[in-house]
């Protein structure tokens, strides 16, 4: 509380300068979408989406409202089962393995690809036991291990300082900000190679938002990250790519610098300069 | 101007405030009103009230001495006295004073209740030597005491007997106890293991082992049980002739006197020599013997424990058996089932079910579980004990479960309510971690779920607790010989009638031979059902609170 704020703030200028001289062809790729297409019932959401993600960076995707962002965000772990009459038509590679194949293990696909959700949701239980909850899914139950896995889930996400002496302590009297970050600890905690990220500072201050944000980017050494967001300023500051959509459509997806400073399509430009959305 | 007063005081909603609050204040006035009668009327009926002694003059006979409580007084038209053909003067006031004295002495006057015309009492007094003595049989005596006997030789008449009674009333008292203790524990358990021989040895003669040595091993504990009931029979006997040793010469008010051996008194006081404070004591101790001790007498006089022993353990049980099925069924109504015309057509019978008349779940459960399963386990278990039924007869387990599936749908509506309200995001914020469905409630669902579990299981205890009729069909009994909990094995005994608190109202108000003296205690027991309800319902309040304090809810 007392630390100044500086500590946490973000160096545009470096981050910006870091962004130089990527290539979207020569990134290894981490998941491929050969051609995706998603039905709600009778309704089409996403059309023949096309794209690879590139390992350990941070790919943002960017549209208006009901673009199919979300939508596409949720396919990469298969969270769209869960919705009823969602229909999925295609596949998603994860290492050259069809997640959508038969009898794909879902729960082994969701630990290897983590979540973190527009509002922050711990469970009902204390700190401790949030962080731990993956890991005792997997059946971890020693304490040593527990311990370990605790403090350093805490510490990648930037938490440990601040509740390393109420670990113990319901997870729900936490501040949202410190809650978003629980759970990106908690979904750090089991190790994924992908972490999704669907609007994660939508529901927080703009404090909270920079510290998750400068999260984000030392994260993304380890991890392959794509993030959704409404907030062209926030996909600007922390993506390496940026992919625009549109109206279930993938419309343009390059190198985050490119794609806001000269894109290349009309409806991107019109997007980004504010003329909808 | 007056109707449009009234027409904004209608539009404002002041009379719908009003109205609802009127209800809410008619609601508390009924359940307190309820409460006080049943409490007034219950709880009187164990303070020592003075006894009155008076002369008694019925117009044309001879006067004679009345002794007794008043317990009630009445007016009562003459018209109505004349007709019923005492000697009543026709003329005068049109009402009359009628009394009811509790006289006692059932032995000598055949009723314990007296009916008087108040205007024929005369020269009312309370005198101290006034000695009430309650007997284990034929009720209160209400006398005076002539003189205290040790082997039908005098010690002590006169103004000494009072002390020397008090000695020898406790040290018989004592005496009583450890007779009492004898007979229930230590010859309740040879019993048991008597029993328990008896049916060893039927089985293996069913089974065809019962061999020689089988016969000798029987035979041989037999012998020795034989042999630890002989020792404590001569122990009992003993026992048996200290207790009679003493006993008391009372006299009657008609002058009669009557010789009672201590062993039959359960405690002698002079109500009228009592400062408040000897009253209040006596009343406590009162009080604690009707919870705590068992009854005598039909059920009028003592305790009521064993119904409140039944009552409690047989809804404890009835909450361990409706829990977890109740907790399954909805899980799977909300969670599994495929939504559709189906689980709404389940939804709704389970919903129907809660308007079932009780009555109809106590002959199902007498027909099902009692005949037909119970049935089945005595053919495929307990062969030995035929034709005694074991599990084929109504008792605690046939109670409980019939009791069970009678509160199955108020569980399993409160618990699909809860299953509702978790937040999808909790839900979905398990399954990103990787655990599967199953995982997921156990771990994250369930546990929030638990104070709309508890919701409905405070219902169910409450339904179920106050609930009479299903059970006198499935295992309520007016008189249960022994607790259904005790130190023989298996403990727990399922099979055994118990006795309960809403059977035992029904039992003493309607079934008793001697109505005026059970009636205090149908208010007593009504009251201490009451009490056992609100505090089972408050333990399991207590632990939904618990509950919700630590699920506090996540919407914010």
């Amino acid at each position: 509380m007392q630390q100044p704020q500086t500590t946490h703030g973000l160096d545009m200028a470096v981050l910006g300068r870091s962004k130089q001289g990527l290539s979207l062809a020569e990134e290894r790729v981490a998941l491929e979408v050969p051609g995706l297409n998603l039905y709600y019932g009778d309704k089409q959401a996403l059309f023949d989406v096309r794209m690879n993600i590139p390992k350990q960076r941070v790919t943002a995707f960017i549209g208006p409202s009901g673009c199919g962002k979300s939508t596409l965000l949720r396919c990469f772990n298969r969270m769209n089962d869960l919705v009823d009459g969602c229909r999925v038509d295609g596949e998603i590679r994860l290492d050259g393995r069809n997640i959508y194949a038969k009898g794909e293990d879902v729960a082994e696909l969701r630990r290897r690809v983590g979540m973190v959700f527009q509002k922050p949701n711990p469970f009902p239980k204390s700190i401790y036991e949030n962080v731990v909850y993956g890991l005792r899914i997997q059946g971890i139950n020693q304490k040593r291990l527990l311990d370990e896995a605790v403090e350093w889930a805490l510490k990648s996400a930037a938490l440990w300082d601040e509740v390393k002496d109420r670990l113990h302590e319901s997870a729900l009297g936490l501040s949202g900000g410190q809650q978003q970050r629980l759970v990106i600890a908690r979904t750090v905690a089991v190790q994924p190679e992908v972490l999704l990220l669907d609007e994660p500072c939508s529901a927080l201050d703009p404090i909270s938002t920079l510290k998750v944000e400068e999260l984000i980017y030392e994260l993304k050494s380890k991890y392959t990250i794509v993030i959704v967001t409404h907030n062209m300023q926030q996909a600007a500051r922390v993506s390496d790519y940026t992919a625009f959509m549109y109206m279930g459509k993938l419309v343009e997806f390059g190198d985050t610098d490119t794609l806001f400073t000269n894109p290349a399509k009309k409806q991107t430009e019109d997007y980004i300069t504010g003329r909808y959305g | 101007m007056k109707r449009n007063d009234l027409k904004s005081w209608i539009k404002s909603g002041a009379p719908g405030v009003w109205m609802s609050g009127g209800a809410v204040a008619i609601a508390i006035i009924m359940t307190l009103g309820l409460l006080a009668v049943i409490a007034v009327r219950g709880l009187g009926h164990f303070w020592p009230a003075d006894v009155l002694e008076s002369d008694y003059r019925i117009p044309g006979q001879e006067p004679r001495v009345l002794l007794g409580e008043v317990v009630e007084v009445e007016e009562v038209p003459r018209a109505r006295l004349l007709a019923s053909g005492l000697p009543v003067a026709a003329a005068g006031g049109e009402f009359m004073t009628r009394e009811l004295l509790k006289v006692g002495n059932r032995d000598l006057f055949g009723s314990d209740f007296a009916w008087v015309v108040g205007e024929w009492l005369a020269n009312p007094r309370t005198p101290d030597e006034v000695l009430v003595v309650e007997r284990r049989e034929w009720g209160n005596f209400y006398g005076y005491l002539v003189n205290v006997k040790q082997d039908g030789q005098v010690v002590a008449s006169g103004a000494a007997a009072w002390a020397e009674l008090q000695e020898r009333l406790e040290r018989a008292n004592r005496l009583q106890a450890r007779l009492e203790r004898l007979q229930r524990r230590d010859i309740g358990a040879i019993n048991h293991g008597l029993e328990r021989l008896r049916l060893k040895a039927r089985k293996l003669e069913l089974d065809g082992r019962l061999d020689a040595a089988a016969q000798a091993d029987l035979e041989a504990e037999r012998a020795e049980l034989g042999a630890r009931y002989q020792a404590l029979e001569r122990q009992l006997g003993e026992l048996r002739r200290q207790v009679d040793r003493d006993s008391i010469t009372l006299r009657a008010s008609d002058g009669r006197e009557r010789e009672i051996g201590l062993g039959k008194v359960v405690r002698a006081y002079r109500p009228n020599a009592m400062s408040t404070l000897d009253k209040l004591g006596f009343y406590a101790g009162k009080l604690w013997e009707f919870v705590s001790d068992e009854p005598r007498e039909a059920n009028t006089e003592g305790g009521i424990f064993p119904a409140i022993f039944g009552t409690v353990i047989m809804v404890i049980i009835m909450a361990v058996i409706v829990t977890p099925f109740g907790v399954v069924a909805a899980v799977y109504l909300r969670e599994y089932a495929r939504q559709g015309p189906l689980t709404r057509v389940i939804r709704i019978a389970v919903n129907n079910l809660a308007g079932v008349p009780s009555i109809v779940y106590g002959v199902f459960g007498l027909g099902f579980f009692v005949y037909v399963l119970g049935g089945s386990l005595d053919r495929l278990f307990f062969p030995e004990a035929a034709p005694a039924p074991t599990f084929g007869t109504p008792g605690l387990l046939w109670a409980s479960l019939t009791l069970a599936i009678l509160t199955l749908p108020v569980v399993i509506v409160a618990t699909e309510e809860g299953l509702a309200r978790i937040p999808r995001a909790v839900r979905e914020g398990s399954l990103a971690l990787g655990a599967t469905k199953i995982e997921t409630l156990w771990r994250v669902v369930i546990p929030m779920a638990s104070p709309a579990m508890m919701t409905g299981l405070i219902l169910a205890v409450a339904r179920a607790a106050g609930e009479v009729a299903p059970l006198m069909l499935v295992g309520v009994v007016k008189l249960a010989p022994s607790l259904p909990l005790d130190a023989n094995y298996p403990y727990l005994h399922l099979d055994q009638k118990i006795m309960h608190l809403g059977f035992h109202i029904y039992d003493v108000g309607f079934q008793s031979p001697n109505v005026e003296a059970a009636r205090p205690l149908v208010y007593a027991t009504a009251l201490l059902l009451v009490v056992v309800i609100a505090l089972l319902n408050l333990s399991a309040v207590y632990i939904r609170n618990h509950l919700r304090e630590k699920y506090k809810a996540l919407e914010h």
